[in-house]
């Protein structure tokens, strides 16, 4: 649904038009579009993990693998499996895969705790099956369009971010590279200590439990909807929705962070690069 | 078609989630009907031993469709659960209302465009055009490209507009795709950002206004408004020409219901009496109108893969333990039911209880509609009178929400802010885009101790009840003459007229782990 919303280069661009002159993107099966149905979408899909041009798999959402998988079931041509056993099936002859939001690049909102379904991201389920492949993650609940529809166009026109392009968590850096804390407009009244305290005020809202200060994503100087706003800009803390761990990790929302809580990005010395994210404490386990 | 046949569609696209319909016909006519949902996800467990807050803007990731919805129905249900449903500032009202209102244009124009007009519109009408249209040009380029995903396949046999028309429904449904983004900016002006919105919180709302932003509000709701007045509704009423059979097939259960919302007070802390845009009643097909009372709600699990033991209970004492071995189970959706009986929910329901309550701004757009193809009330209860009733309402939502932005009192506060209570029960009853919303709470040191959702589409895509009364979907299907079982147009027009949205719709617990039933194969 947020990539429908991409202003440059916009939904048309990408489904009727050319992403750029000789380059077009082939939509070949999503289901809240395409027109068929039934036996005849599955066809297409079919089709598609034969075609020796090779595909790109974007998958979007969890999977459950719970109950052996069966919280979800996929329809498949001819027959029927689960949603986890179907996702590496077709990225088994994928040149290469695009998670598409939080819970496809790190569990997400499905593997929030208890985590019900057992979900795991796609980056998980080809671990666990012992597969090698490329994965481009694109976090976010949602995802920016601009993140996607960039990723989908360095592929078209460069070829996939190499590694020198990626963070430690599978992230394009051109997009997740800095702090939002660093990017924000409100950083000013954090450096000068004006805080809001209730919803409506002005201010810095770490007060308000923003989670500016360890989420990476450039939302303060791209902007959301064709540039309108972002979260902080609407007087509401950053939730850190393109992190892993999202959201037991940002829970309780409206709570200040702890300064103990900043450790846990952990940087290289010199370059000030990120290195890695490591599991907030105290999570309680199972 | 002849003879006993049995068509399974799976998935039904064009819906946001995971459904499979599964009809039984005899000689082309449907006699059994089956709504399955297919995917299970364990919400309401994740939003358990959680700052309530958290609930309003967790609850939305349910579906990137109408994230609103779940952010209103759980903030007016936090409302009460931490006692000030009363006190909500009236600026905190029209946000809310704003910020909801960008959100019913959007979903209504994308599901007419977007989701349903493929069964009606041919896009191929556009192969050879030659004309100045830009949207045109785009699609017959990129029809001779030969790159016809996402458009085809699709059913064929039953297009039956002209070619002009074609052409120009097709041409919309690329101005559409704009349509809905910018109702979706207008959305982020008081929202922050869409898909989930920020904006809606308990107390009323987070951002402010300001004269900058009402202009920036009012300038794409005036772009989406003429959209809707020029567009939409000409284009939904071009359909109606053409496919005219539509307003007798898939009536369904005939009993509607609205809980009401979008309001217009909140001194009424009793959403049921709140002053509302929308009101809150139940009508049958002789238009008489009842009142809702949301004790009669319970919802029943005799065909749902859940322990019968369960089945009958209040949302509030709502519980779910699965039976995935139940010979009788064919869904993961439970079957909502009011005094026993299925409900529509909707905005033809909307429109039948504002049309019985005798508001007369409904009365005279839905009486100049039957005066235009010659019909009786009846012929609202149909594929056709659904879409008809969404493509109203939209213009009525947009024209109400210009005057709504004109309320705003810059400088004025916005927000009720208050701090979890200890203990509390809360109940939000709201009118989602496609139908009616209920979150209930339990507030328990301070923390969540119990959360249920009950959503449009488990009304509406329901299983059969515990006396085997088929859901509405189901039975709008039931009697339905299909006539050609390879391109069974009829059971997907009628499944997408009520623009289920499968997202939201199973997420019942369960034990971590549990076993359950190995999925059947068609």
């Amino acid at each position: 649904m947020s990539v429908l919303n991409g202003v440059a280069p916009t939904i048309r661009d990408l489904v009727v038009d050319q992403l750029a002159p000789g380059h077009h993107v082939s939509l070949r099966f999503q289901p809240t579009v395409m027109a068929a149905a039934g036996e005849a979408a599955l066809e297409i899909l079919a089709a598609t993990e034969e075609a020796k041009e090779g595909y790109v798999l974007v998958v979007d959402g969890a999977l459950p693998t719970g109950a052996g998988g069966r919280f979800g079931y996929a329809a498949k041509k001819g027959g029927h499996t689960t949603m986890h056993a179907r996702a590496l099936e077709l990225a088994e002859k994928a040149a290469a895969i695009v998670a598409l939001g939080t819970c496809s690049s790190y569990g997400g909102m499905h593997a929030a705790a208890p985590n019900p379904t057992g979900s795991v991201s796609i980056g998980e389920a080809l671990a666990e099956a012992g597969m090698e492949k490329p994965v481009i993650n694109v976090p976010g609940c949602p995802p920016h369009p601009d993140w996607f529809t960039g990723t989908v166009a360095q592929a078209l026109l460069f070829g996939l971010p190499g590694p020198e392009a990626v963070d430690p968590v599978g992230r394009p850096k051109r997009f997740y590279g800095r702090l939002v804390h660093d990017l924000c407009q409100r950083r000013g009244d954090f450096e000068a200590h004006k805080f809001a305290k209730a919803g409506g005020e002005p201010g810095c809202l770490y007060e308000l439990g923003c989670k500016g200060p360890w989420t990476h994503a450039d939302c303060p100087e791209r902007e959301w909807n064709g540039g309108v706003s972002w979260c902080v800009k609407g007087g509401s803390p950053c939730q850190g929705c393109v992190e892993p761990f999202f959201p037991d990790v940002s829970c309780p929302i409206y709570a200040k962070i702890g300064l103990a809580e900043l450790p846990r990005i952990v940087r290289d010395e010199g370059s000030g690069e990120l290195v890695a994210v490591s599991r907030p404490q105290p999570v309680e386990e199972e | 078609m002849s003879g006993r046949q049995t068509i399974s569609i799976d998935p039904i696209t064009r819906i946001e989630g995971h459904l499979k319909v599964e009809v039984v016909a005899d000689d082309g006519v449907v006699k059994e009907a089956r709504c399955s949902g297919q995917l299970f996800r364990g919400f309401e467990l994740m939003l358990l031993n959680r700052d309530p807050r958290d609930a309003t803007l967790l609850s939305q990731r349910v579906c990137g469709v109408c994230p609103v919805a779940h952010a209103t129905a759980s903030a007016l249900c936090l409302d009460d659960a931490f006692g000030v449903a009363g006190q909500i500032p009236a600026n905190g009202r029209i946000l809310r209302n704003l910020i909801f209102g960008a959100n019913f244009l959007q979903s209504h124009i994308l599901h007419f465009y977007h989701l349903a007009a493929l069964d009606f519109v041919d896009v191929a009408a556009g192969a050879d055009y030659e004309g100045s249209d830009d949207r045109l040009n785009s699609l017959r380029d990129f029809i001779q490209r030969g790159e016809l995903a996402p458009f085809m396949p699709r059913y064929e046999g039953d297009y039956r507009l002209s070619k002009e028309a074609n052409q120009e429904g097709a041409s919309h449904y690329v101005q559409a795709l704009e349509t809905r983004r910018v109702a979706h900016e207008m959305l982020s002006v008081f929202g922050g950002k869409m898909p989930h919105q920020v904006g809606i919180v308990v107390g009323g709302c987070m951002e402010t206004p300001t004269a900058d932003k009402i202009g920036a509000f009012l300038s794409r709701l005036a772009a989406v408004r003429r959209f809707i007045e020029q567009v939409y509704i000409p284009d939904v009423l071009m359909v109606a020409e053409a496919y005219g059979d539509y307003f007798e097939i898939g009536a369904g259960v005939k009993r509607w219901m609205s809980y009401g919302g979008l309001d217009l007070e909140t001194e009424e802390t009793d959403l049921l009496k709140r002053g509302r845009f929308f009101g809150a009643g139940r009508v049958g097909a002789d238009l008489k109108l009842e009142g809702v009372d949301a004790g009669k709600i319970a919802e029943h699990v005799r065909h749902s893969w859940y322990e019968d033991g369960t089945s009958g209970r209040h949302p509030s004492e709502g519980e779910t333990v699965p039976a995935p071995e139940k010979a009788a189970g064919y869904s993961w959706m439970k079957a909502p039911r009011y005094e026993g009986e299925p409900y529509e929910v909707g905005p033809l329901s909307r429109a039948l209880v504002a049309y019985a309550a005798g508001d007369a701004e409904v009365k005279r757009e839905v009486d100049g509609v039957l005066a235009r193809f010659g019909a009786k009330p009846e012929a609202l209860f149909s594929v056709l009178g659904r879409h008809a009733a969404r493509a109203l309402e939209a213009g009525r939502v947009a024209k109400a929400m210009a005057t709504w932005a004109m309320e705003l009192k810059p400088g004025e506060p916005v927000c009720e802010w208050r701090e979890p209570p200890e203990a509390g029960n809360g109940m939000g009853l709201t009118e989602a885009p496609r139908g009616s919303l209920g979150h209930w709470a339990e507030v328990r040191d301070g923390k969540l101790a119990r959360y249920q959702l009950v959503v449009p589409t488990t009304w509406n895509a329901s299983p059969q009840d515990d006396e085997g009364k088929p859901g509405p979907i189901e039975q709008a299907l039931i009697g339905t003459r299909v006539r050609d079982a390879a391109n069974p147009f009829e059971v997907v027009r009628i499944v997408r007229s009520f623009d289920p949205c499968l997202a939201c719709s199973i997420h019942m617990l369960t034990p971590k782990g549990r076993e359950l039933a190995t999925c059947r194969v068609i």
